[in-house]
């Protein structure tokens, strides 16, 4: 591994110690609560750079995932089983300490599965519903596919919304916190929100590492082959729908584990995390961060999603994204922070610096 | 040996008999090509037999094996390979990255490694680059090789897809026009490359307009007209052959 392969990473790092810094010193800590949310809604962002902007593919259904997330956490973490304790599963579960105790705010001892199984659960959920939806979508191209996983993220959210056990139209609040090794904690606590600074940038580096070294891998390469080419990626021998499939459900997880920690550290999750405008608004993100440029996509969606986060953007947050996705189709369909672009860009410079000097030294 | 046996195969579109009950075979390391005017079926054939298009009826054998209706991805790994007609290069990808996805098929490295390298991933890398990289500059591209591919010459494009075909390091070629767009001197050159890669036992279907190129090169040549098979020989006999001068010329003043 070279150093020079893990520059942008360190970069990262250092980027968000800065930021952390400044935002300390001159007195406005409350904004790392936003810049947290901001960081876990970016693993679903870069995940989907991947399969929108390197494999070409397309769906306005991710919302759903994150909800799938968030909603099995905040179910499996607020239930009282304390009942059921008696019968088998939960005294397993119970016995080998997979189980957690909170007090509610009315006072009441509440026993319910630990955040670590509630992730586990909300995972496999998200592989095997991504599995179910996937191979059929996955056989359609552009508008179709994109008009199914729409489709997908609707029923999604109409169930969410019809079922008591998901809290209807008031989502489900309540939900603890997130206990980690060392006693860390993700929850919306304000006498942690350093640390959960600090958490939400691990794993969201996590995250890119991962996609950074997909990119750079053999699989990397097949899925960009799917998208310059489908027949032609066939012809090489590449499986395409195994690996449309493959990243499919890989960015369906990293959606799923993002809605896990966000309902941690929010302490709750609504029906509107499931609505087509958030899916809008994570491929408009992926857009303007240039499609196939993980480093534009996570610095515009953390930008951006501060910003609207802080309520910059005011009654118009959903416009905003809506518009700036029909923008980016109609005017840069390939994205405006294009990797090639800045090649070309010093590409350009160089030459002009060439000729200069070319100039300087004639005369 | 045979190493590909095509046997009554037919494909229509709605009413049209593209390939109309074609059989034939291509010997292991002869250069076989197929001739016949516009709209003959001859790329249709090559869909066919790559893959990309199911068969209505009949049979293709790879060594004996059954292989229509299977998936291009199969029947690539099997050891054939194809380049397209209207060049089907990866967009946003640069010429090295394009061959290197050639070597598909001869690299292993799956998901767990996509997401964290082990070494030996690693090294399987560097050896897909090194063998792209060869390939690359002993078809004369070499100094293209870190710009976008779809964004070169319609010439150097067809020896991309050409040196991304060869990366698969196939036992049969079929090749779509590959002289198409290219100029005298590209023409002369992929002529010596097609015959020096026959030398190293790769077996060649060229699909050709080019007929000096054809005589040149070709053990055998098959005739297509509207679907059908019309005539098959060596080189000299079908240059003579009245059927196909009829063909080529328009039977008007039959
Ligand atoms: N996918 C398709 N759907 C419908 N018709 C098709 C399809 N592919 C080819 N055809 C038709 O089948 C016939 C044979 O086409 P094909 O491309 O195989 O000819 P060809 O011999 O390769 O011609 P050319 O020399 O122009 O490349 C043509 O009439 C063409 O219009
Ligand atoms: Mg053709």
């Amino acid at each position: 591994m070279t150093v020079k392969k893990f520059k942008p990473i360190l970069i990262l790092t250092a980027a968000m110690i800065v930021i952390q810094l400044i935002v300390s010193l001159i007195g406005t800590e409350f904004y790392l609560t936003q810049l947290t949310m901001a960081l876990y809604y970016s693993l679903i962002i870069i995940s989907l750079c991947i399969f929108i902007g390197y494999a070409g593919q397309i769906s306005l259904g991710h919302a759903a995932f994150f909800a799938i997330g968030g909603y099995t956490t905040a179910v499996l973490t607020t239930t009282n089983f304390k009942e059921y304790i008696g019968s088998g599963l939960i005294k397993l579960i119970h016995g080998i300490g997979l189980t957690s105790t909170t007090i509610d705010p009315y006072g009441k001892e509440i026993l319910h599965l630990s955040p670590w199984l509630a992730l586990f659960t909300a995972i496999v959920i998200t592989i095997i519903i991504a599995l179910i939806i996937g191979i059929p979508v996955l056989k359609l191209k552009g508008h179709y596919m994109a008009m199914a996983t729409l489709g997908f993220g609707l029923i999604i959210y109409r169930i969410l919304l019809g079922s008591k056990i998901f809290g209807q139209a008031d989502g489900i609040s309540n939900v603890p916190a997130f206990t980690m090794p060392f006693g860390l904690k993700i929850c919306g606590d304000s006498s942690l929100r350093l640390e959960n600074y600090y958490i939400a940038g691990f794993i969201v580096l996590l995250g890119i590492i991962i996609l950074y070294n997909l990119i750079h891998s053999r699989a990397g390469r097949a899925l960009r082959a799917i998208h310059g080419s489908e027949e032609a990626a066939g012809a090489s021998g590449i499986n395409t729908a195994k690996y449309k499939l493959f990243i499919f459900v890989l960015s369906a997880v990293f959606a799923c584990i993002s809605g896990v920690f966000l309902t941690h550290f929010f302490g709750g999750i609504g029906p509107a995390e499931a609505g087509v405008m958030k899916s809008v608004r994570y491929v408009a993100l992926v857009a303007v961060g240039g499609m196939a440029n993980i480093w534009g996509t996570l610095g515009m969606s953390l930008i951006l999603n501060f910003l609207s986060l802080r309520g910059v953007f005011g009654s118009y947050d959903d416009a905003f994204f809506g518009s700036i996705l029909i923008l980016f189709i109609l005017v840069f369909p390939d994205g405006i922070l294009k990797v090639e672009n800045f090649t070309r860009m010093k590409e350009f410079f160089k030459d002009l610096f060439k000729k200069k000097s070319e100039k300087v030294n004639k005369a | 040996m045979n190493i590909l046996e095509v046997r009554d195969l037919c494909k229509s579109f709605g009413g049209l008999r593209a390939v109309d009950n074609v059989s034939f075979s291509v010997k292991q390391n002869h250069i076989k090509a197929i001739i016949g005017p516009n709209g003959a079926g001859k790329t249709t054939l090559f869909n066919l037999i790559s893959g990309s298009l199911k068969t209505d009826s009949g049979s293709i054998l790879y060594k004996k094996e059954t292989i229509q209706n299977s998936p291009p991805y199969k029947i690539a790994r099997k050891g054939l390979s194809r380049t397209f007609q209207n060049i089907k290069l990866f967009g946003n990808m640069t010429v090295l990255e394009n061959v290197m996805v050639g070597r598909h098929i001869r690299s292993r490295a799956g998901f767990l490694n996509a997401i964290m390298p082990l070494p030996r991933a690693r090294h399987e890398e560097k050896v897909t680059k090194e063998k792209a990289e060869a390939i690359i500059s002993m078809l004369g591209i070499g100094n293209l090789s870190h710009l976008e591919a779809s964004g070169l010459p319609f010439g150097k494009q067809r020896i991309v897809e050409f040196a991304r075909s060869l990366a698969m390091e196939p036992e049969i070629l079929l090749l779509d026009e590959p002289a198409a767009g290219l100029n005298i001197q590209e023409t002369e050159d992929i002529a010596k490359t097609i015959s020096k890669i026959r030398d190293q036992g790769i077996t060649i279907l060229i699909i050709e307009h080019d007929m000096s190129l054809i005589m040149d090169i070709s053990d055998t040549v098959m005739v297509l007209s509207y679907g059908v098979k019309i005539a098959e020989g060596d080189p000299k006999t079908i240059q003579r052959d009245k059927e196909v001068i009829k063909v080529y010329l328009g039977d008007d003043d039959a």
